[in-house]
């Protein structure tokens, strides 16, 4: 079944008295547990695409279904409860409050969602030694290496069991060692079962998904389950 | 978000960027200060005219020569122009009224007093046995002046304490032979110090028969007749029979005024009641201002939070969830001023009290609730545009900042 399925849709912005398409007449369907890469180059239209699919940003005209459900229309607390429950967020730059500890980070999506803190304590101590993190759990983001980071941050993103998890640039701020580590949980977590989509400018990391979309103008160029779309 | 996760959210919040907590925490705390010190100054200068107005007699009656306050055009006061003086007859007269217990007339003047080489410029009252206790005057040493007919005065006086100690300094007074004007009186009392006190200064006064002062002053009018009611709901009954009982022995005319205790100490109490509402008023302008200032700082916190705002929308939370973040992160600001502030007020106020101990500087409960209520509901108000502002974010446009 399709988890994602976008029909023509178009995001266009008002730059003075030019309207850019950011996305212009898009399709797409993303089936659950896929491993979906998203490339091309800057201004392409891939982050606004992520935002669309994360429910921050409203397209200016089509559909988008979550789970079969229209969820453009929905009321922006009925859209906050979707991103609570279903969709998880990477970021390239963490983004960690940075007052937080570890563990008061990774239990923020239960805290906003009014989880009580008892639940909450038991889901963060497994979570912490899911991605070992155990000795960590009471250190403040700058008090972590980049790795530790972004680990905690993905162990933020899926600490509410999404179906969806979108990843923008998640190893563009890491080491290469530490960027494969980072990429091995993520691939990991898409083994279990939840669907994957990155964001990435980086070819090698494009390759390892099992589908590449290209984005070029605001439209899909490729799509390596339907072999090349056709321009217009 | 549960309540107790808002509030622990709101206050990391707060304590994230300490100077800038600080700085509102303060300007709250000094505005509440402010009304509370301010407050327990006013209230405590009512307090003290209060306390000296009952010290003086509660149940007192004054009558002045002469009318006060201008009527419409009364014949009796066209033929006569000049209204008549307050003798002692009067005084004697005012003894038959009865819803009065007792009655001292009063005479003043100021005179030398001399003895063994001393001399000092005095303040002279004459008047008559029951004046030391219509006026809540003690004796230290000796008696009060005699029970005599009014019109007799013999040659006796009742010293103040200051004068006692200045001529006297270590020896008796009682039974001296002092010279006060021209002539030879003999002290029979002492008064106990009592301070300065409202009209006339008792430790630097000469009390003497009030028909001996008439005389030494050459003159048969009186200053005041002290009239004292039988209690304190007769007050009413015993001015309308002063005044029947004057206007009959003035021939019809009402040329005198009678003032109640009474009366006087309303008009203090509402004076100086308003005043400490005028100086409430002042100090509640610094708690407005303390909240433009966590409107301020709250608005500084958005911006400068923006990102994470995106962020925590992002992770799901609502519009209502940041709202209420917000809010509360002022509502603490405010809170936790206005506590600081009240402590800081009593402490004050206390010291006021430990340096001025006649003065009773104690706030007004009104003014502590209006000062702690004010600085909460501007704190909540200033702080509601902020929370909306940051609400409303558009969650791409707060993610791009960081």
């Amino acid at each position: 079944m399709a988890l994602i399925e976008l029909t023509g849709i178009e995001r266009t912005f008002q730059l003075g008295d030019a309207t850019v398409h950011a996305l212009a007449g898009l399709d797409l369907q993303i089936d659950n547990g896929e491993y979906v890469a998203v490339m091309g180059p800057s201004g392409s239209g891939k982050s606004t695409l992520l935002n669309l699919l994360g429910l921050l940003d409203r397209p200016n005209a089509g559909s988008y279904r979550l789970e079969g459900r229209d969820v453009t229309t929905l009321s922006p607390d009925e859209q906050a409860r979707v991103r609570s429950e279903r969709i998880g967020f990477v970021f390239q730059s963490f983004r960690l409050v940075p007052r937080l500890t570890a563990a008061e980070n990774i239990a923020l999506p239960m805290t906003l969602a009014g989880i009580p803190a008892k639940e909450r304590n038991a889901r963060v101590a497994e979570a912490l030694a899911g991605f070992g993190l155990e000795n960590r759990s009471d250190h403040r983001p700058d008090q972590l290496s980049g790795g530790q980071r972004q680990r905690v941050a993905i162990a933020r993103a899926t600490i509410m069991q999404p179906a969806l998890i979108l990843a923008d640039e998640p190893t563009g701020n890491l080491d290469r060692h530490t960027g494969e580590e980072v990429v091995n949980l993520l691939e990991a977590l898409n083994a279990s079962g939840v669907t994957l989509v990155v964001v990435t400018h980086d070819q090698a990391m494009g390759a390892r998904a099992r589908r590449q979309l290209v984005m070029e103008d605001g439209r899909l160029k490729s799509d390596s389950a339907r072999g090349a779309c056709e321009a217009g | 978000m549960r309540l107790a996760d808002t509030l622990r959210f709101a206050r990391d919040a707060a304590t994230g960027y300490p100077l800038r907590t600080a700085l509102s925490v303060l300007a709250m705390a000094i505005g509440v200060a402010a009304v509370v010190i301010l407050t327990a100054l006013g209230d405590g200068a009512r307090r003290y005219v209060v306390n000296q107005f009952s010290a003086i007699g509660t149940n007192l009656v004054s009558v002045l020569p002469g009318r006060s306050g201008t009527g419409g055009f009364n014949p009796a006061n066209a033929i006569t122009s000049t209204p008549r003086d307050l003798t002692i007859d009067d005084a004697v007269a005012l003894r038959r009224a009865p819803a009065v217990s007792r009655v001292a007339p009063l005479a003043v003047g100021t005179s030398e007093i001399s003895y063994g080489g001393r001399l000092r410029e005095v303040m002279v009252a004459g008047s008559t046995h029951e004046f030391a206790a219509i006026r809540n005057f003690e004796i230290a040493q000796g008696q009060v002046l005699p029970d005599e007919d009014w019109n007799r005065g013999s040659a006796v006086a009742v010293i103040g304490a200051k004068i006692r100690e200045e001529l006297f300094g270590n020896n008796p007074a009682v039974g001296q032979v002092v010279r006060v004007g021209d002539r030879r009186l003999r002290i029979i009392g002492v008064l106990k110090p009592m301070g300065q006190g409202l009209g006339m200064n008792t430790d630097e006064l000469v009390l003497v028969p009030v028909a001996l002062a008439q005389a030494m002053f050459n003159s048969n009018t009186l200053f005041r007749i002290l009239v004292e009611a039988k209690n304190r709901e007769a007050i009413p009954e015993a001015k309308d029979q002063t005044m029947e009982i004057l206007k009959q022995r003035h021939r019809g005319e009402e040329d005198v005024t009678v003032i109640t205790q009474d009366a006087v100490l309303a008009t203090f109490d509402k004076l100086l009641g308003t005043l400490t509402l005028g100086v409430a008023g002042i100090a509640a302008i610094s708690l407005a201002v303390a909240g433009i200032l966590v409107m301020n700082v709250m608005l500084v916190a958005v911006t400068q939070r923006t990102g994470e705002i995106g962020l925590l929308k992002a992770l799901g939370a609502t519009d209502r969830t940041i709202r209420l973040a917000f809010l509360a992160e002022a509502a603490m600001l405010s809170a936790v001023g206005a506590l600081i502030g009240y402590l800081l007020g009593q402490l004050g106020a206390f010291g006021l009290r430990q340096a001025f101990p006649v003065f009773p500087a104690y706030p007004p409960d009104w003014a502590v609730i209006a000062g702690l209520g004010t600085a909460l509901g501007t704190g909540l108000l200033f702080g509601v545009m902020p929370a909306r502002r940051a609400a409303r974010l558009d969650p791409v446009q707060a993610l791009m900042k960081h």
